[in-house]
């Protein structure tokens, strides 16, 4: 039903697109989150981007999120791929897609699996500058008010 | 009787970097029976330890790979991972 992935290699978001609905003809649509390396954080030039993970809990915790996804809306199927490694300004950094017979299911189950990723699944960023500096994201209450509207964030259980 | 199971200690990102290595198993020393014992007994190890976990409000935590609060049981055998607040997506 989910298919989740941590991958080094580049996402191809048309293999994935095709593979969710491969053989079905009961899909309305496919919700789609596709987030991307910017070239400037703080107003700073970024040359590249470093993800670190928790092999094991990462998946875990994206199981958790896409069965949570499953229980709130009627999807009928979803897909999670997340890269890990070193990645450049424009390169796809994850792929969210959620389908369901309806487009309202398919995308409020987007944005509620993009939210909750950012905030419970165990990804760390690190940032390298032009001017050879590197530096660890700081997590963003911003991100943490996004996922709290979806309810359920008192704290990652 | 044999000794019980070491723990399985994991850190990530900058507490990686600031203690120096990214895994270690140590035996779970007496007294330390929750995830903030542990925390206390980790940050008198050495200077690293001390950079990594002096603030302990940026600090997070997972036992067995499920997010744990600080009153969490800490158990001979557990893998306990620290990190800072997550930053993927």
């Amino acid at each position: 039903m989910a298919t989740i992935r941590v991958q080094a290699e580049p996402i191809d978001i048309g293999a994935e697109c095709a593979a969710l609905g491969a053989g079905r003809f009961d899909i309305g649509g496919i919700g789609s989150f596709i987030g991307t390396v910017r070239d400037t954080a703080g107003g700073r030039r970024i040359t590249a981007m470093t993800l670190e993970h928790y092999p094991g809990m990462t998946e875990r915790a994206l199981a958790a999120i896409a069965a949570e996804a499953t229980c709130r809306w009627d999807l009928l199927g979803c897909t999670l791929v997340h890269r890990v490694g070193r990645m450049e300004p424009g390169e796809t950094i994850v792929l969210v897609l959620a389908a369901s017979a309806h487009r309202h299911a398919a995308l409020d189950a987007t944005a509620f699996l993009i939210d909750w990723l950012k905030t419970r699944a165990p990804f760390w960023k690190k940032e390298s500058f032009a001017d050879g500096a590197e530096a660890w994201v700081d997590a963003r209450e911003a991100d943490d008010a996004a996922a709290a509207r979806w309810g359920d964030l008192a704290a990652p259980t | 009787m044999a000794d019980p199971a070491p723990l399985r200690l994991l850190y990530f990102a900058w507490l990686r970097e600031r203690i120096g290595t990214g895994e270690e198993e140590v035996a779970l020393p007496p007294d330390v029976r929750t995830v903030a014992n542990l925390l206390a007994w980790l940050r008198r190890r050495g200077p690293g330890y001390e950079a990594a976990f002096g603030t302990t409000a940026a600090v997070r935590c997972a036992v067995n790979q499920d997010f744990a609060d600080p009153d969490a049981a800490v158990r001979p055998g557990d893998e306990v991972a620290f990190f800072p607040p997550v930053t993927g997506g």
